[in-house]
């Protein structure tokens, strides 16, 4: 039952891996490609926007756990997104000039700066944010539910403001401030280094990042630690007396979710090939809110979906939307920037009439609707 | 039969006081090894805070909790209960959206060693673990009689299997002291008679012993081997099942004081 439909969403992706991966790396090279196709898929498919969103998915995924297993609302997950940003920014530039530091680097040995390999990068990106979710986690998971949100709201304030501000900090420069940090390493892959244009290539690094995460999510949802996040999810005080650590738990819940944090941001810095204070804003936040509750709360496949299609429309489909509608009817709307609006009305709706996500975890589903809920679980497990 | 002088829980002098109401005051109370003993009380004497405390859900203002050699007063909740004091909740506290078996792997969890690593990995020795206290749900589930549903929602289980998987949950903590806070609380007379049965029988095959809070008296008396009645706080009387039915003091606490003369 769950394993085969499992199978058909595994199964969905990589077919749409592979064919994406055909399109970038084969037919938009191809000069023989006719130039209304080529335009086409330039405008609703381009090959920035779909890297982007793999971003989101990896994020989201790691919300996932927060939000979604654990059932802690976290409202500032755009600070691990930073500082997975400028762990790359940091380790893998020329941004730190005074020490001449190489890892299995992927630049000549005698540039200066810090150069640390990028698969190196991920792991101390990650590990970085799953200390400062914990450090964060620490005094503030004792909170009851609104005050934590409130809490990680705050956080997801204050790292950005600082990374922002911190040109100057006592003299030490440690973000470069606007100006942010920028042309990073290559990524070495073999004897292969993956420039900031080598969209298929990073195209499948990235998906392998999000692969990475899924199967944490799932292996770790059939494990110890995803029972014990879902009984306290379901009911905090009968799980501190079956033997569940509360704050230990919830904690881990907030190292993996920051760690998925980290690479992402690790992998956002390499899509944008550099690092800006001013693109780690409060709405990253909202916006990855927005993707595990449309997708489906606990479901990871309901999550990559909703990641996909909303980091879709807010990069590409609302803007493409907006130049066809234009030409077709001369009219001069500026479409974009009714993103929020649309994001919006999209939330109350599915809030009003689809609580439980698109995809849903079938457990969600029963809680939404308490009145057919017999009926569905019946239909569920007979597929 | 005869009563181990052994305790393996016992509390010691024990008050618990909320602002200016002292709920529980200056009560001693001991639960005998495999031993099956009830304390019962009117609405308000303070059974559930007294159970509470026991369980370290709350502090006690004054006075020791001793489980097993070891001194709990001080101990977070989930300690006590990873030390294998288990309990059951008189509404009805399951983990609703989880399977009747992922219940019981959830109260397993103090048992098992598995890092977040050996998880991801799916080490041998964590799929060993995993298989093991699997068997072992099952087996417990078995035994209290719901095996068939292992694989069900708690929530969609019908009342009275709740209550037995509420049971069989906190028997997956491997428990030495069991704590059922009004189990029959909602049964008819039938499935309260089933379900003393059950207390006999898990008492019988687990080397457990159980304390019960309840309102029913039926049920007291015929399964309790001795019984702690509690009024306003106070612990009033203890003894048999006998000796309590026949106490001048409980049975003012319950029906009242006849005012003097006629």
């Amino acid at each position: 039952m769950a394993r085969s439909s499992q199978r058909k969403w595994v199964t969905g992706y990589l077919i749409a891996v592979a064919a994406i991966f055909i399109i970038y790396q084969f037919l938009f090279p191809w000069e023989g490609l006719p130039i209304g196709i080529y335009d086409f898929l330039q405008l609703w498919l381009p090959p920035t926007a779909v890297n982007e969103s793999l971003v989101y998915v990896i994020c989201a995924l790691g919300l996932n756990i927060v939000v979604g297993y654990a059932g802690l609302l976290d409202l500032g997950y755009v600070a691990f997104w930073a500082i997975g940003g400028y762990c790359a920014g940091w380790f893998m530039s020329e941004f730190f000039y005074q020490i001449n530091l190489h890892f299995f680097g992927s630049v000549a040995r005698t540039a200066p700066g810090i150069h640390v390999n990028f698969w190196g990068v991920l792991l101390i990106g990650g590990l970085v944010c799953a200390f400062f979710g914990i450090l964060i986690g620490g005094p503030t998971l004792r909170l009851k539910s609104d005050y934590l949100a409130i809490v990680t709201l705050g956080f997801g304030e204050i790292i950005p403001q600082v990374f922002f501000n911190g040109d100057d900090i006592a003299g030490f420069n440690l973000s470069n401030g606007t100006k942010g940090i920028t042309i990073l390493d290559p990524i070495p892959v073999g004897a292969k280094n993956i420039g900031p244009f080598d969209f298929g290539y990073k195209f499948i690094i990235f998906v392998l990042l999000a692969a990475l995460m899924v199967f944490i999510s799932l292996r770790l949802r059939k494990g110890k630690l995803g029972r014990a996040w879902l009984a306290i999810r379901e009911d905090e005080l009968a799980a501190s007396m079956m033997g569940v650590p509360l704050m230990q738990t919830k904690l881990s819940a907030y190292a993996v979710g920051a760690f998925a944090g980290g690479l992402g941001g690790v992998a956002f810095a390499t899509h944008v090939d550099g690092v800006y204070a001013e693109r780690f804003n409060f709405s990253i936040s909202i916006f990855l809110l927005a993707m595990v509750v449309l997708g489906g709360m606990g479901n990871v496949w309901g999550v990559i979906i909703g990641a996909l299609l909303l980091s879709w429309i807010n990069s590409t489909g609302l803007p493409a939307f907006g130049t066809t509608f234009n030409d077709k009817f001369g009219t001069s709307i500026n479409f974009p920037s009714f993103t929020f609006l649309l994001f919006g009305l999209v939330l109350i709706l599915m809030m009003l009439y689809k609580r439980e996500g698109l995809i849903p975890e079938s457990r969600l589903r029963l809680i939404l609707h308490e009145g057919d809920a017999e009926e569905d679980l019946t239909s569920k497990e007979s597929k | 039969m005869a009563l181990s002088t052994n305790n393996v829980l016992l509390a010691s002098n024990i008050s618990v006081q909320f602002g200016g109401l002292l709920a529980v005051n200056d009560v001693t109370f001991g639960i005998p090894e495999k031993s099956v003993v009830s304390l019962i009380g009117p609405n308000g004497a303070g059974k559930t805070t007294f159970f509470n405390v026991i369980t370290g859900l709350y502090k006690p203002s004054s006075g020791t909790v001793n489980y097993d050699g070891t001194d709990t007063t001080d101990l977070p909740p989930h300690k006590i209960a990873a030390l294998g004091m288990a309990r059951t909740f008189q509404n009805i506290r399951l983990f609703g959206l989880m399977t009747a078996e992922e219940n019981l792997l959830v109260a397993m969890h103090s048992h098992l060693k598995s890092g977040i690593l050996a998880t991801i990995v799916g080490t041998p020795s964590q799929r060993k673990e995993e298989k093991e206290s699997l068997d072992r749900a099952r087996e417990i589930l078995d035994f209290v009689g719901i095996g068939k549903w292992a694989g069900e929602y708690a929530r969609n289980l019908s009342y009275g299997d709740q209550r037995r998987l509420e049971v069989a949950r906190a028997l997956a903590l491997n428990p030495k002291v069991l704590l059922l806070d009004e189990p029959t609380a909602g049964m008819n007379p039938q499935e309260s008679q089933v379900f003393i049965d059950f207390v006999y029988k898990v008492r019988a095959e687990r080397d457990v012993a159980i304390l019960l809070i309840e309102h029913d008296m039926k049920v007291v008396m015929s399964v309790s081997e001795r019984v702690t009645v509690l009024d306003q706080g106070e612990k009033i009387a203890e003894g048999t099942p006998d000796e309590i039915r026949s106490n001048q003091r409980v049975i003012e606490a319950y029906l009242g004081k006849a005012k003097g003369g006629k």
